[in-house]
């Protein structure tokens, strides 16, 4: 019995639970959109986290394959969402996101 | 050969494809070629399964067609006297007529489109005729139509033309209603439309058979021009001329009599005497109705189409009497006479550079001495003159009405007598007299070239000598020992008016028609020849009648007035009640609504990236509290 399958699932649903919160909480609250985007990770990550412990817990590789395929979106998605940033900081030398008010009716 | 008889439809079908399809890249020569080849080998295995049948009653069975519950139609084709007869007569002056459209057209430039057309309308025709069942007929019936329509309106740049051809596909399309209906009643009580298993299991009921044979009948007053549906064939002239010899001749207005003489056995006159009435009254007041209009027409084929119309009523008459041999005879003999008089109008119209007016003709014997005799020659047989066609058959007709009932034969003979009267008027108004038209039509007067004139001969010795196979006596009367076999298909002959023995009374009757005739042809000469009289084309100088008979009693604008009008202000009605105020209003309806829910709620759209990551993220609480509880 390897270490991960010692700790009980619970805990590791709560953490994740936590993190995810974390992360939602970041998104909404926060005006910088680099830390937004980290909160978009953490909450990834936090996903990512419960479902390695269910993996582990069933002895089923499915949940771990899943990890990898989010690991890959998210780097793909990292790497577009730094780039508009940066076009933004350009345009409107600041990353705050209330400054993205042009596009309404 | 007779399971070859399959071919007979088939290769005028393959015509029609090759023409279709290549028409425009093919010369003249092989288009006429192929046209006119295709029919004429229809013609040979014609004659050939006509010679191999000697009056029995043979199926061709091509392959199994609609199978569909108790359902079962076979693609049957049905070869018996009738059917080997008519297949004669369409594919033998279909031939003709053929031929007569290479030198008529030569100069048009859809040569290849209207080759293409004529051979179609042959295949329907053929396909009507020889079809096992009702089905097939009814497919041929409406593709006889359609076929009308694309000739009629051939020259389809002249809006006037269009029109003629809309007003015959949708008069047709009246009379077709009636005959699917009553196809449908067949099928309902006899569970078959085969004819052979129909006129098995008909059996005497006298309310059935009147209303089978009353719908059936409203068909064939579509397709043969009959009160109140003919008001489609004097328009049909707007086609060309060939055109209009093979609608009124070989296809088309015949079918009506095949069907009805097909379905003998609903109009037999001692069990079904109200469609047997109901047809000869309908047929005998077309005659005598027509062939007034004839009398004070001036357009050479519109004389012509309403000669055509009183014809058909006559045939209709001698159905309606039980006289089905007589009809069917006077189809044979009538489509040599009419097929030769349309093209000899044809040949007179090429003569005269397109100019159809009588009153502009005259003294055309001269320049058109071929064309001047054979039109003679039908004027003489449509007139009921012995030794020609049409003497004997309209002969049999007028015996077998007086027979049944003196007044048809009253009326029958007063039709005739017009017949004879408006025929000869045309006949001296075109070829005899001085010439009325322009000096340049005078220069351009010639002969047709051989193309023309060679079928317009054979036609004609057909007119003279087709009379004889139906002498008015029963020993003599080839037609009928013929056409024995299919009456006996079904029992239909317990009902038929059997032919007599001559004898002197019809004699008398003979002699009576053939004295009027004469009357009413020295009526014509001492008119139109002797005193050059020239109708007037001024409608002020008419009388009151003639006025009211020269605008075709004014049938069409009665029939604009009561139904073209009244339907008119119903859709009218509908289009300001029901179009604007229910349909529009609702259509806009939908799109308002949809324009005003957006101006609405617009405005949350403002441009604030949290307040949208908020109402999302809510919204999918939302949605995850809704699932889970």
């Amino acid at each position: 019995m390897s270490a991960i399958q010692v700790i009980p699932l619970n805990w590791y649903i709560t953490l994740s639970a936590i993190l995810f919160g974390m992360g939602v909480m970041g998104v909404l609250f926060r005006r910088n959109a680099i830390i937004i985007l980290m909160c978009v990770e953490l909450m990834l990550n936090a996903v990512n986290l419960s479902l390695v412990a269910f993996s582990a817990h069933h002895s089923n590789a499915d949940g771990q394959v899943f990890v990898f395929f989010i690991m890959a979106v998210a780097a793909a998605e990292v790497a577009v969402g730094l780039a508009i940033l940066i076009m933004i900081y350009r345009n409107t030398k600041s990353t705050d996101i209330n400054f993205l008010n042009k596009l309404k009716w | 050969m007779i399971q070859l008889a399959w071919l007979i439809p088939v290769l005028p079908l393959l015509g029609f494809i090759i023409i279709g399809l290549a028409g425009k890249k093919l010369s003249k020569a092989l288009v006429s070629a192929i046209g006119c080849g295709s029919v004429l080998l229809s013609f040979g295995l014609a004659v050939g399964v006509f010679l191999e049948l000697k009056g029995t009653v043979q199926t061709v069975h091509v392959f199994d067609w609609i199978t569909a519950g108790s359902m079962q139609l076979g693609f049957d084709l049905l070869i018996d006297p009738l059917s080997a007869l008519f297949l004669l007569i369409i594919t033998g002056i279909g031939f003709l007529i053929h031929v007569y459209s290479t030198g008529y057209m030569h100069d048009d430039e859809g040569y290849g489109r209207y080759f293409s057309y004529l051979n179609l309308f042959v295949f329907f025709m053929l396909l009507l005729v020889m079809g096992g069942n009702y089905v097939l007929m009814f497919v041929g019936w409406e593709g006889v139509g359609l076929c009308s329509y694309l000739l009629i309106g051939f020259w389809f740049k002249k809006e006037e033309y269009n029109n003629a051809a809309k007003k015959a596909f949708i008069v047709n399309r009246i009379g077709d209603l009636a005959f699917l209906v009553g196809i449908i009643m067949i099928y309902m009580n006899y569970g078959s439309l085969t004819y052979s298993e129909v006129f098995a299991k008909a059996e005497n009921n006298t309310t059935l058979f009147n209303a089978i044979g009353i719908l059936l009948f409203i068909g064939a007053c579509g397709k043969s021009a009959q009160i109140p549906l003919y008001t489609w064939l004097p328009d049909a002239m707007a086609g060309p001329t060939p055109v209009s010899a093979l609608i009124h001749a070989a296809t088309m207005v015949t079918s009506g009599i095949y069907m009805i003489t097909r379905s003998a056995i609903f109009y037999a006159p001692h069990s079904a005497e109200i469609a047997a009435n109901v047809v000869a009254i309908v047929g005998v007041m077309t005659a005598l109705f027509a062939a007034t209009i004839g009398l004070f027409q001036t357009d050479i084929k519109k004389v012509l189409a309403y000669s055509t119309v009183s014809q058909l009523g006559l045939m209709f008459l001698g159905l309606g009497v039980g006289a089905f041999t007589g009809g069917v005879f006077h189809v044979m003999t009538h489509a040599f006479f009419k097929a030769l008089l349309f093209l000899c109008a044809g040949s007179v119209i090429h003569a005269m550079s397109g100019e159809q007016d009588i009153r502009k003709m005259g003294g055309l014997k001269k320049s058109l001495p071929i064309t001047h005799l054979t039109f003679l020659i039908g004027t003489l047989a449509i007139s009921g003159l012995p030794p020609f066609s049409g003497f004997f058959s309209k002969d049999e007709i007028l015996a077998h009405a007086f027979e049944h009932n003196k007044l048809y034969w009253l009326l029958g003979i007063i039709a005739s007598m017009m017949t004879a009267f408006y025929m000869f008027r045309l006949y001296f108004l075109t070829f005899h007299g001085s010439f009325r038209g322009t000096q340049h039509q005078k220069d351009h007067l010639h002969e047709s070239p051989k193309s023309m004139t060679i079928p317009l001969v054979i036609l004609a010795v057909f007119a003279i000598g087709a009379g004889f196979i139906g002498l008015p006596d029963k020993k003599l009367h080839f037609l009928d020992s013929f056409l024995q076999n299919t009456y006996k298909f079904g029992h239909a002959n317990r009902w038929i008016d059997a032919q007599k023995d001559f004898h002197s009374s019809e004699a008398y009757l003979m002699a009576a028609a053939v004295g009027l005739a004469l009357v009413s042809i020295f009526l014509a000469w001492s008119l139109y020849k002797k005193r050059g009289v020239v109708p007037v084309d001024n409608e002020s100088e008419m009388g009151k009648p003639q006025r009211v008979i020269y605008n075709k009693y004014y049938v069409d604008e009665i029939y604009d007035a009561i139904i073209r009008k009244p339907l008119d202000k119903i859709s009218e009605a509908t289009y300001r009640f029901f179009e604007i105020k229910v349909v529009d209003a609702f259509v806009n309806g939908v799109g308002n609504m949809t324009r005003r829910a957006g101006e609405g709620i617009k405005y949350m759209q403002a441009g604030t990236l949290g307040f949208y990551v908020f109402a999302m993220t809510i919204a999918v609480i939302l949605i995850f509290i809704i699932k889970v509880f």
